[in-house]
């Protein structure tokens, strides 16, 4: 059953506040989300007030100055720092984003930071990805082909072939469009979700694919696909501005073509 | 406590390989009843305040006989399709989504025969009794 309210043991507290440094002249809060599997305790809100002038410019600079400066407790994920790893995903403002690519400056007021929603969380910002990354590989994020590959070359592909691909290829499975799914928050154990269903449509397009009925097939279901009420979170959240949504248009408008 | 893979549970019995006709037949009922509901209004305000007899005589024309029943057809199958998805999405015990799903599509498919049978009673019998 959907529920209003989060859990006992999800319902979040008010935590500490780390004050700005000595002489800070242009001082942001930050409230981060925190939780510790460990202590037992509910999880809390943390604030953390920086100096702009001594962080950069991104979300991300103030975690890790967050982390590396004040607070080395602090959990999150990060990797490539420019927006093409998708480690950094969660919360931010009241949008899922990715820190690295949101400006600090774009925020009036405090910075609010929580994890993925809806996502067990592991601790602090990190969500639990294992059934996220399980539901990819359940829809074979390969090509499959009956033809053998030709002996002498790669399998070609036309331009306009290729240019199918756009706006799909860029996915970096950061989960933000998932996430933001009230689809996928109630029934994420069935439904795909967004960014799933993009990357499976990011297969059934590819014209070198030999598998696009089998594809099709796997698709055809009231939770996995289904569930897609159109409600276009997935494309007004995504940081890499791609278009979830359409691209699950397009997979239900193949499954009425071939009936 | 389970033991399966994640790659076990996220594939779970596997594709019901249905959904299609659900998802477009809400469609097609969706678009049927624009133009439908736009003659139904226009047709009660251009009847409204008329006696009984005009009315009865307006149901009981073969055109509008059938394009009143095939309006409430489009309308129960329409909520019926809406309220199935509505319940699957936040009823998540088994047994009550089931038993809501049942009692839903009975009630539904009652009102809408109840309503289907009211407007060919009046074609048939008020009209015959009217002598119209």
């Amino acid at each position: 059953m959907a529920e209003l309210r989060l859990p006992k043991n999800s319902r979040i507290g008010v935590g500490k506040h780390h004050a700005a440094p000595e002489g800070a002249k242009r001082s942001k809060a930050f409230r981060v989300y925190r939780w510790n599997p460990d202590t037992g305790e509910n999880p809390q809100m943390d604030t953390y007030v920086l100096d702009l002038d001594e962080c950069g410019p991104m979300v991300l600079d103030a975690l890790i100055k967050i982390k590396n400066e004040v607070d080395p407790t602090l959990t999150f994920r990060r990797s490539c720092r420019e927006g093409i790893c998708g480690s950094c995903a969660m919360n931010i403002d009241g949008t899922n984003t990715l820190a690295c690519t949101k400006a600090i400056d774009e925020i009036e007021d405090e910075v609010a930071i929580y994890p993925l929603p809806h996502m067990s969380v592991v601790k602090d910002l990190v969500p639990d990805m294992t059934h996220f990354y399980a539901q990819y590989s359940s829809i074979k994020p390969w090509m499959q082909t009956q033809t053998p590959p030709p002996p002498d070359r790669e399998r070609l592909q036309s331009k306009e072939d290729r240019a199918e691909l756009d706006g799909l290829y860029e996915c970096i499975l950061c989960a933000c469009c998932s996430t933001s799914c009230p689809s996928y928050w109630w029934n994420g154990d069935r439904y795909l979700g967004p960014a799933v269903l993009l990357q499976a449509y990011r297969w059934i397009a590819d014209s070198r694919d030999e598998y696009t009925g089998e594809r099709l097939d796997d698709l055809e279901d009231p939770f996995r696909l289904y569930r897609c009420h159109t409600i276009m979170n997935c494309t007004k959240t995504c940081p890499k501005s791609l278009n979830p949504a359409k691209a699950i248009a397009t997979v239900k408008k193949m499954m009425v073509e071939r009936r | 406590m389970s033991l399966r893979t994640p790659l076990a549970r996220a594939r779970g019995l596997g594709s019901a390989k249905e959904g299609v006709q659900h998802w477009w037949m809400q469609r097609v009922t969706a678009v049927a009843l624009v133009p439908l509901s736009l003659w139904f209004v226009a047709s009660l305000i251009a009847v409204a305040g008329a006696d009984y007899p005009t009315v009865v005589a307006w149901v009981g024309s073969p055109l509008n006989t059938a394009l009143l029943v095939i309006l409430l057809v489009s309308v129960f199958y329409h909520a019926i399709l809406g309220l199935q998805v509505v319940i699957e999405d936040y009823i998540h015990r088994e047994w009550l989504k089931h038993a809501l799903l049942l009692s839903m599509n009975f009630a539904l498919i009652l009102l809408g025969v109840v309503a289907v049978i009211s407007v060919l009673r009046i074609a048939f019998v008020a009209v015959l009794s009217a002598g119209v």
